[in-house]
């Protein structure tokens, strides 16, 4: 038994060779001092040095045979040799490696979308390329997706995910078989280890059970904190004080059997342990905490030490999300090293072999959701019934707080919010990201349920952020810098807003907002990123994020004889950020009062059951909306650009009339958002007429709500984008005339009284001056460069 | 089969017995010991047998004994990750070679000589949850519960009084630490129990300051409020551990264990120090069986209502009188106003019954503005509701506090533990905001978070837990009360302005006139079986009465559009729902919606009178 184990643990070139043997001169001994390089740089498996594998944990910690205890039945069936099996296994060595070079050179898989393999070549045997590129950059490590050997051979992978310790060594030694006949002549810095990945679906953390023990697993999960590095002995160096002689004693089930003995001058106790000779391992506890999405509410989150070696040392940073395969183990716990009671406790950790990061490709901008979210063959036909129904878009806005009562076309808007519209990149023309988020303000009175929305929003995006205006700073929107009190190092935080990318940042009390933290609101909500220059970090963060704010009025009460910005006192800077402006009035007639009173009443006295009857489960709409932003990319048809392209002509038409503009391209840009988003409720994967009607209809909803110039009755689209509507303008500039020919009746005076001024042109006029119109036509003058206003004075210039 | 008498034999019968069945399990696997925990449950059913069981919350560890059946009244405060053990494992004697099975279950440490290699080895799973007693549970709970033993040996234990003593020095010392000195300006060390009968004297040991617990005890056994005292417990729990939730409260029935073994093998000193505590100061225990609690009161049965008509139709009969009662009791304690009173009982029974998506009905806030600020009046008040409900806690909001306390729980990585802070409260605890205590200044970031997370909590009855990376929101059902000079700034249900119909200079006389006095405890106990009654009772509403609610509205809009708001109508709603309840009757008729409708106009033509002006969103 003993002898079989040997095949794979000493691979040829470990530990036979002699210190003396070690040349000094080696290019490898600069780049790795500590590790173990020996040998002259030669090529082919007998000359490169097999790296111990502590991931695995070495076979001797297996558990030992007692031979006195029972007959041991060694494994070898004499006639049979082909079934020679590893004990306590049903793996053979022989048939193992052979099943898996053929997974190595037939396997492909043209289907593939992971971005590892990109640039290599689908239809030729995956690894084979892999293989070929380790010849070319020498980083001997070989990632085996366990998918991949599933579907390959369905016996080989239930063997490497029940007997990972047996079966990753047979792996290891068929790669390099294979590698040094393909590429003799290449130089490897050690053997190459095969890390697989992906066992299994990827499993919960709480779903780890006692059946899990010593099985090859992939879980999934946070990482809360790192240790620092703990060097581990795997090879103890003694020197014999007398006569010099050296030996190595490997370290068994932790511990060193320390030779009492020289074997060269024969005195005994003489050999004394040399430390920086002595060959140690890296290897680093990592503490991993189940991501908050896989919990059941009211549970807190469960934890998993994980231990990484060598290379996989600092791989992960604490709040990284990471996808961990390796071995689950259990150790029992000794109350006392020296009795033989023990708590009857394991202790439970996993040995790491390979990590993958979840939320590393935020940075390149791809969408990650793909891979994370798996849906089930059911769910997606349940989905796709539920969108080929015709009223799917009307269903699903009533499904959207449905304890929130009408205001249909506000859900109707939040739900096109959701979904969102296609992301573009037009970086190569100059333009940069496209927005592809719809932001949405909602004012009006209190008490409208404006925040209940937020909050049902919020509790419904996987990635929603949650802020008040009153409570939240600029820093806490965006991002800032912190000292770890650790590590002394220097961190940086994100806000709500980075924290929301790809997701939707709920902003309530929005007017309460200081004009400081909204000015970083600027740049987020057109161009999707967040620049910030802290602390000698200069970096530009992703943030796209749909942002859904909520505004009270200045006057407790929505004033119906002002517009939008008179009543919100927001910058039109800003507010023409929004796609959508919406008022949530409190309508007055019967008939609605009727309804609302129903409403409640049944909110409050329905069971349950009834509820859930009338309208779409809430992971319903979770799961679809998260299906539709994943897989539906819908594109415009020539159909809908020309509906658009007139929608557009038309809205700048209707202004033109009277002399004003009542539509800009930022309107163009909302109106095909809205349209595509409309296409992805429908789960199409073009943007029809329709889309472009239902776009249509709602912005004009929305504008007729937020937009209308209170004076004349008109939708205005510069009181949103100038902040002050046509009429007022031309109301201003006719003012200003006015005054300039009340001053120049008045001939040669070059400095007047302001009141003064103020009456006389007050006597004119037909209409009723206030004193703000009356400042802001003397600002309009000198602005002209005709007068100054110092103080009570105003003087002509020359 | 098995045949025992109920005794004192129970007691230290029981584990033997399961002993028994368990380490016969190698030839019936495992099938006598759910039969005996199945027996276990039936004796549970059993009137009176549980008062037979020790309690943990009223016995000191050091007088029960290890491996005995106790129970324990508490809230699950963490929970810790799975654990596996030895389900089964063999013994090798050493001197006979002989083997045995053994069974692991329901103990810490296992027998000596074990057999790492047997075959015969099951590992099995358990979880553990580290649980406290109920916070903020008031003395006389405490009082009534352990007078209701039978087995009630010892007073409760003298042990603190040292630790207590070492508080009241530092009190001297350190004049800022403000809830208790502004409570009682001229407190000496010795004084307390004079002033105010003997309730106070146990108040005072709740409500010591958080900056002192840690002078209390080295380790910090983590309970949500300050001061707080009493066993905190590892739970061991075997089966189902899903159903439990966190700040779930439970009586929790298990075998006792402290054995005094130190385990080296932890990650880290700090994380070794929370998950294996001394035994003898945060006892083990393995979970029998746990009985969900919906109340902590020990005036009312602790069987579903459901399976207790007697007593249902008993109480039912006398809610209404009982209700006449204690509104005048209030409104004495509250200086006269009817109106006022009528509100408190109505907050007083309030419980989240339901939750529509984002929206949690039956809660209702109620912010109680206008309180004199004289002779402590809000913490006399206080005393009074902290008389009549099971659990409750007095947060003054004064800058320091707000800037200082922890209130929401945070998760702590090093040690691997969730800190608790004084937001995670059981259900129905009623939570007291003193804002008179409030003064002019500056809130820093944690102050800012702490008044967001109040916020949170009586709009959306959740609290954000904060786990560094991000947040986990859990859900809650606590009862919160704001006694405020003007309108609160924090948001409520529903606002009433105390109109006292006292003369400010006879002020200090009423006062100190309300207290109850403890021989009326017939009285109180009457009080608080009507409290807790009330919360419980079903509710529902006929098709009948909802038209005229809806047309009652429709009319009311027709008439002012403004007078009423969506809003109006939902507080009239509950307002209503509680109305009916607080006079015992389970649905909803026209008289008690026109009675309603009345109170709600009542109390909004006050708060005509009493427009506030503090700049605070209207």
């Amino acid at each position: 038994m003993k002898g079989l184990i040997s095949i794979y643990i000493l691979i040829p070139g470990s530990s036979c060779i002699q210190p003396n043997e070690v040349d000094m001169s080696s290019p490898l001994m600069y780049g790795t001092p500590s590790s173990r390089v020996e040998g002259t740089p030669r090529s082919g498996v007998r000359g490169t040095p097999a790296r111990q594998r502590p991931d695995l944990g070495s076979v001797r910690k297996a558990p030992q045979v007692d031979l006195h205890s029972e007959p041991v039945a060694v494994a070898s069936e004499p006639n049979a040799g082909q079934r020679l099996v590893i004990w306590g296994t049903d793996v053979n060595v022989g048939t193992c490696k052979e099943k898996f070079q053929r997974f190595l050179q037939r396997f492909t898989d043209p289907n593939s979308t992971e971005d590892e393999n990109a640039g290599l070549d689908l239809n030729e045997p995956l690894y084979m390329q892999k293989l070929e590129e380790i010849s070319v950059v020498g980083d001997p490590v070989l990632n085996v997706n366990c998918r991949h050997v599933q579907s390959f051979d369905a016996e080989l992978y239930r063997q490497l995910i029940c007997y990972p310790q047996e079966v990753i060594p047979t792996f290891d030694m068929a790669v390099n078989e294979l590698f040094f006949e393909r590429f003799p002549d290449s130089i490897l810095e050690y053997q190459i280890q095969v890390r697989p990945y992906n066992a299994l679906k990827t499993r919960n953390m709480r779903s780890l059970n006692p059946e899990d023990i010593d099985q090859l697993i992939t879980i999934s999960g946070m990482v809360i904190r790192t240790s620092q590095l703990i060097p581990e002995m795997q090879e103890g160096f003694f020197q014999c004080q007398v006569c010099a002689y050296s030996t190595r004693v490997e370290v068994d089930r932790g511990r060193i059997a320390e030779p009492a003995v020289c074997r060269n001058c024969n005195n005994t106790h003489s050999l004394a342990l040399v430390h920086n000779r002595s060959v140690f391992s890296d290897k680093q506890m990592i503490k991993v905490q189940e991501s908050p999405e896989d919990m059941p509410a009211g549970q807190t989150p469960h934890t998993t030490v994980v231990y990484a070696h060598n290379d996989l040392v600092d791989k992960v940073q604490p709040g990284d999300r990471v996808n961990i395969t390796g071995i689950y183990r259990a150790v029992p716990m000794r109350v006392n090293p020296r009795q033989n009671n023990v708590k009857s406790v394991y202790k439970t950790h996993i040995d790491a072999i390979h990590f993958r990061k979840t939320d590393e490709k935020r940075l390149h901008g791809l969408d990650e959701e793909a891979e994370q979210k798996l849906f089930t063959e059911d769910r997606v036909q349940t989905l796709k019934e539920l969108a080929a129904k015709p009223d799917v878009y009307e269903r699903l806005s009533s499904a959207l707080a449905p304890s929130i009562y009408e205001h249909e076309d506000i859900k109707k808007g939040i739900l096109l919010q959701l979904f969102g519209g296609t992301r573009k990149d037009f970086s190569q023309t100059g333009r940069g990201n496209f927005r592809a988020e719809v932001n949405i303000l909602l004012c009006g009175d209190p008490g409208t349920s404006k925040s209940q929305l937020l909050q049902y929003v919020y509790n419904l995006v996987p990635r929603g952020q949650y802020t008040s205006g009153k409570g939240s700073s600029a820093v806490g929107l965006t991002a800032y810098v912190m000292k770890d009190p650790e590590t002394r190092q220097l961190v940086l935080q994100t806000g709500a807003l980075v924290l929301s990318d790809n997701g939707i940042c709920c902003i309530d009390e929005f007017d309460k907002m200081s004009d400081n933290t909204r000015s970083v609101l600027h740049e987020v909500m057109e161009q999707q990123t967040l620049s910030i220059a802290k602390a000698g970090i200069i970096c530009q963060l992703n943030a796209r994020t749909a942002v859904l704010a909520a505004a009270n009025p200045v006057e407790s009460q929505w004033n119906p004889k002002k517009t939008t910005i008179e009543n919100i006192q927001l910058p039109h800077t800003l507010l023409s950020r929004f796609d959508l402006i919406f008022l949530m009035l409190d309508p007055q007639d019967e008939a609605y009062d009727r309804r609302l009173a129903h409403h409640l009443v049944s909110l409050y006295y329905q069971s349950e059951e009834q509820m859930e009857e009338e309208f779409l489960d809430m992971a319903v709409l979770k799961d679809y909306i998260a299906y539709a932003r994943t897989y539906i990319s819908p594109r415009l048809s020539e159909e809908a650009s020309q509906a658009l392209i007139e929608a557009y002509v038309d809205m700048r038409k209707i202004g033109s009339g009277r002399g004003m503009v009542s539509a800009y391209p930022r309107q163009l840009e909302s109106l095909i958002r809205l349209a595509e988003a409309h296409a992805k409720v429908r789960f199409s994967e073009k943007v029809e007429s329709i889309d472009v009607e239902e776009a249509k209809r709602l912005h004009r909803e929305a504008l007729k709500q937020s937009a209308t110039d209170p004076r004349t009755g008109f939708v205005d689209i510069s009181i949103l984008t100038t902040g002050m509507s046509a009429t007022a303008r031309k109301r201003k500039e006719e003012v200003a005339q006015a005054l300039k020919k009340l001053i120049q009746a008045k001939g040669k005076t070059p400095a007047m009284k302001y009141q003064q001024l103020l009456d006389d042109l007050r006597g004119q006029s037909e209409t009723a001056i206030t004193k703000e119109l009356f400042d802001e036509a003397l600002r309009a003058l000198a602005d002209e460069d005709y007068l100054t206003v110092t103080g009570k004075t105003v003087r002509l210039l020359a | 089969m098995i045949h025992i008498n109920i005794t004192d034999l129970w007691l230290s019968n029981y584990v033997p017995i399961l002993i028994y069945s368990t380490a016969s399990q190698n030839n019936s696997n495992s099938g006598w010991e759910t039969k005996a925990v199945e027996f276990f449950q039936d004796q549970l059913k059993e009137r009176d047998t549980h008062t037979l069981v020790p309690s943990l919350n009223d016995v000191p560890l050091h007088y029960l004994k290890p491996n005995s059946l106790v129970k324990f009244r508490c809230l699950i405060q963490d929970m810790f990750d799975p654990e596996f053990y030895m389900g089964v494992y063999e013994t090798v004697d050493p001197s006979t070679k002989t083997k045995m099975l053994r069974c692991g279950k329901y103990k810490d440490v296992t027998e000596c000589g074990v057999d790492f290699n047997s075959r015969n080895t099951v590992t099995a799973e358990r979880q553990t949850f580290y649980c406290v007693p109920i916070p903020g549970e008031n003395p006389w709970v405490k009082e009534i519960s352990s007078s209701c033993l039978t087995e009630a040996r010892v007073v409760p234990s003298t042990s603190y009084a040292p630790s207590r003593q070492k508080r009241s020095y530092e009190e001297d010392d350190d004049m800022d630490t403000q809830p208790q000195k502004q409570r009682e300006p001229h407190a000496g060390p010795h004084s307390p129990s004079e002033h105010h009968g003997n309730g106070d004297c146990k108040r005072q040991e709740t409500e010591a300051p958080s900056s002192q617990t840690a002078s209390a005890s080295h380790l910090d056994l983590n309970f949500p409020l300050p001061g707080e005292k009493g066993p905190s417990c590892l739970v061991k729990v075997y089966e189902d551990w899903d159903r439990f939730k966190l700040n779930d409260t439970l009586e929790v029935y298990g075998i006792l264990s402290v054995n005094l073994q130190f385990i080296l093998s932890m990650e880290t000193a700090e994380e070794q120090r929370v998950h294996s505590p001394p035994a003898s100061l945060v006892p083990r225990l393995h979970m029998l069986h746990a009985k969900p609690l919906p109340h902590n009161n020990p005036l009312l049965p602790s069987a579903a209502l459901e399976d207790n008509s007697a007593f249902l139709s008993s109480t039912l009969s006398e809610m209404a009188s009982v209700r006449e009662e204690i509104l005048s009791y209030f409104t004495h304690v509250l200086l006269g106003d009817a109106l006022a009173a009528e509100y408190l009982i109505l907050h007083l029974i309030s419980n989240v019954y339901s939750r529509r998506d984002v929206l949690p009905l039956g809660k209702f806030t109620l912010n109680l503005s206008g309180c004199p600020t004289v002779a402590s009046y809000t913490e006399r008040f206080y005393q009074i509701i902290q008389q009549l409900v099971p659990s409750s806690h007095y947060l003054a909001m004064s800058l320091q506090n707000m800037n200082q306390m922890r209130l929401v729980p945070k998760k702590d990585y090093v040690a691997n533990r969730l800190v608790s802070g004084a937001l995670q409260l059981a259900r129905n605890t009623s939570l007291f905001l003193d804002e008179t205590q409030l003064e002019q200044g500056q809130l820093d970031t944690t102050g800012v978070r702490n008044v967001t997370a109040l916020g949170n909590l009586i709009s959306w009855q959740k609290v954000d837990y904060d786990f560094n990376y991000h947040q986990m929101e859990f859900p809650c059902n606590i009862n919160v009360l704001i006694a405020s000079e003007g309108r609160s700034l924090l948001p409520s249900d529903c606002q009433i302005h105390l109109q006292p119909q006292v003369a400010p200079s006879h002020l200090e006389e009423s006062l100190s006139s309300i207290h109850m006095h403890p021989q009326a405890s017939s009285q109180l106990n009457k009080f608080r079986i009507y409290l807790s009654m009330a919360r419980l009772l079903d509710y529902s509403i006929s098709d009948e009465v909802t038209k005229s609610v809806e047309d009652d509205f429709v009319d009311m809009r027709k008439d002012d559009p403004q007078s009423i708001s969506a809003e109006d109508l939902h507080r009239m709603l509950v307002v209503a729902r509680l109305l009916s309840l607080s006079l015992g009757q389970t649905s909803l008729s026209r008289d008690s919606w026109l009675r309603a409708k009345h109170i709600e106009m009542l109390r909004r033509s006050r708060m005509e009178q009493h427009k506030c002006v503090n700049g605070n969103e209207p």
